[in-house]
């Protein structure tokens, strides 16, 4: 085990964790202003990763393929927002699982019928890709290390724009009292279309820059959608903070679990069980680490308690 | 509006006819369709418990589908490999015989019923869903990587399992069979809901602090129909993997927990028979759609947005009407 080795791992841990914060983002902000749970999320992240890469394979420009990723997904989250969304603001929660299911069932096949069933693949940029040396000697993909400065420039500017800006005092009396700022003759509705889109487009682009290092075929949504609900959990519902350290937290314990736990078993046991009670023990341990948490914190790290 | 109770005598009607007309005209094939929606139908008839009962949205019951499935695959195929199942502290050999597959599979979904409703009922509300939701992942995940058994090519039993008296390789034996299952545990819900558990339960969704002010637990409520609910949809697991004689990490995966609760909202929350109407109209969309168009999930996209966007209670509430109490 050597220093090389756990510094790459921890760069990757904290490059998936911040692809999984833009998702968890739209998805907390989502639940934390309108109370809605949006299963559906992983599809518009689908949406943006298969724009990319059409628009890519047509242009071969990369710039173009992330705006007409954002475009997309942002269209299609302002569309679904208007056509279905809405309508289940104010109903419980299992119907609003049973919707947004819906939706991806329509969003999934939707695009197999267009794309076909096999995977498209979406390319890094010449003058990204390659590794660069980075200091203490360690070679570096130049791509991730561009996905963990963009993902934190997203955050950074998600982070301004909620403290500092109107729209973001507007977003946060939102998750205080809906009633009060639609009585203090805010559009609620417009907000709520915004805030979706918003949501919508961080999925795409998540989808898009993460489109490059993964091939883009239906269902890719899901695995990142389920991801993203244990970042918010851990996170507690509706806390940007939350989402932010839940997904370094998800990352990292991903992204080391699966490299150090067969190597930590190894000292206990011959190297062949530790191998693959290893293996089984680092794909759950995600899900171990949020069931650890909601015992000790049953509404996250950082959720308001009831 | 038509009673509740004639539309359920209806729905058993087609249970009983469709299978003894093709067994009639000799098709088999319907017979097999026909099983397929009574497991369908008995899995979902155990989330009803937790869901509509209890109020749990568990996004989790593809756990206990997935437990029960695996409880036949690994008795079955140490029974088929003659291989022991454990040696030590005492043997255990596997074994081919339904009756105590049906067991294993029940105790081992009450005992993760268990587990994972002392866990999950310490949240509620949107925290309930998620973390059913990562339980089932958490097996799911488990079972791919889990390489004695097969990890994510699943396992094959060559021979469906025994039982005595029957030749369970008939369709129309192996369909008695569930049916059968399927009434009885229809019949011990009709039960659940008027005795006295059921009415507390019931109380404890609607009113959690009433109920604890007259001294019961509505934690403890919960957490009984949650095992009952898991038991149940484990019960179907076994019996699914019966059918298809085979078992794969696909019966834990989160589709599955969607696709079960997608029967029961189809049908009615917390009716008796919703589940069964759901399960029947599932698997007849799914033979027919899917006949039409390889792109069939659209439709039933389509159709189960209208049923939560217009349609209150499902397709026996827009038969029947709101449900009434006492009938």
């Amino acid at each position: 085990m050597t220093f090389v080795l756990l510094a790459e791992q921890i760069l990757n841990g904290i490059q998936f964790g911040i692809m999984l914060f833009l998702m968890a983002a739209g998805l907390t902000l989502i639940f934390g202003v309108m109370g809605l749970i949006n299963l559906a999320h992983g599809s518009l992240y689908m949406i943006g990763a298969f724009s990319a890469a059409a628009v890519a394979g047509m242009t071969g420009s990369f710039i173009l393929a992330l705006l007409a990723a954002l475009t997309a997904s942002a269209a299609a989250g302002a569309l679904v927002e208007l056509l279905v969304i809405r309508r289940l603001y104010n109903k419980d929660h299992l119907d609003q699982v049973l919707a947004t299911f819906a939706l991806i069932l329509i969003f999934s096949e939707g695009t197999r019928w267009i794309f076909g069933s096999f995977p498209l693949f979406l390319d890094i940029p010449d003058p990204l890709s390659g590794p660069v040396t980075i200091p203490g000697g360690i070679q570096y993909p130049l791509y991730r290390l561009v996905l963990i400065g963009a993902g934190l420039f997203i955050s950074i500017g998600l982070g301004f724009m909620i403290t500092k800006t109107r729209i973001g005092i507007q977003i946060r009396a939102g998750e205080n009292d809906r009633e009060m700022i639609a009585a203090l003759g805010i559009n609620i509705s417009g907000l709520y279309t915004l805030i979706f889109s918003l949501g919508a487009a961080l999925a795409g682009l998540a989808g898009a820059l993460v489109g490059a290092i993964q091939s883009v075929q239906v269902g890719m949504g899901e695995p990142v959608l389920i991801l993203a609900f244990v970042v918010i959990v851990i996170g507690g519902i509706g806390s940007i903070k939350g989402a932010l350290i839940g997904a370094l937290l998800v990352g990292l314990t991903d992204t080391l679990g699966s490299i150090f736990l067969p190597e930590l078993l190894k000292l206990v046991t011959d190297p062949s069980t530790a191998t693959s009670i290893g293996s089984s023990l680092s794909s759950m341990a995600i899900y171990i680490l949020m069931g650890a948490i909601l015992i000790w914190r049953p509404t996250g790290l950082f959720g308001i308690k009831p | 509006m038509m009673r509740e109770y004639y539309l359920n005598t209806i729905i058993l009607g087609i249970f009983i006819i469709i299978p003894i007309w093709a067994f009639i005209m000799d098709e088999p094939f319907t017979i097999t369709l026909m099983t397929r929606a009574a497991i369908f139908a008995l899995a979902a008839v155990g989330l009803n418990i937790a869901l509509g009962l209890g109020g749990l949205v568990s996004l989790g019951h593809a756990t206990f589908f997935g437990i029960g499935g695996y409880s036949m695959g690994i008795l079955a195929y140490h029974a088929q490999t003659f291989t022991p199942l454990m040696e030590w502290p005492i043997l255990v050999s596997g074994s081919k015989l339904m009756p105590l597959i049906w067991i294993n599979a029940v105790i081992m979904s009450a005992v993760a019923g268990l587990l994972i409703g002392i866990l999950s009922l310490r949240t509620s509300g949107v925290y309930f869903i998620m973390i059913t939701l990562a339980f089932g992942q958490m097996f799911f995940f488990f079972s791919i990587s889990w390489s004695a058994y097969g990890g994510e090519d699943g396992l094959s039993i060559y021979i469906r399992n025994s039982f005595p008296g029957l030749n369970t390789l008939v369709p129309i034996h192996y369909y008695t069979l569930c049916i059968t299952l399927l009434c009885a545990v229809l019949w011990i819900n009709s039960r659940l809901i008027k005795s006295p558990f059921g009415i507390a339960l019931n109380a404890a969704r609607q009113v959690p602090a009433r109920v604890e002010t007259v001294g019961l637990n509505p934690v403890r409520l919960k957490l009984a129909a949650f095992i009952m609910s898991g038991t149940v949809t484990g019960l179907a697991g076994a019996l699914f993997a019966d059918l298809n004689r085979f078992v794969s990490p696909t019966m834990f995966s989160w589709q599955t927990s969607g696709e079960i609760m997608v029967f029961v909202i189809i049908g009615g929350v917390g009716r008796l028979f919703g589940p069964v109407v759901g399960a029947l109209v599932f698997v007849a969309l799914e033979h027919w759609l899917g006949g039409l168009s390889d792109f069939w999930h659209i439709y039933l996209g389509l159709l189960l947005l209208g049923i939560v966007l217009f349609g209150r209670g499902g397709l026996i509430g827009m038969i029947c009407g709101e449900a009434r109490l006492h009938e």
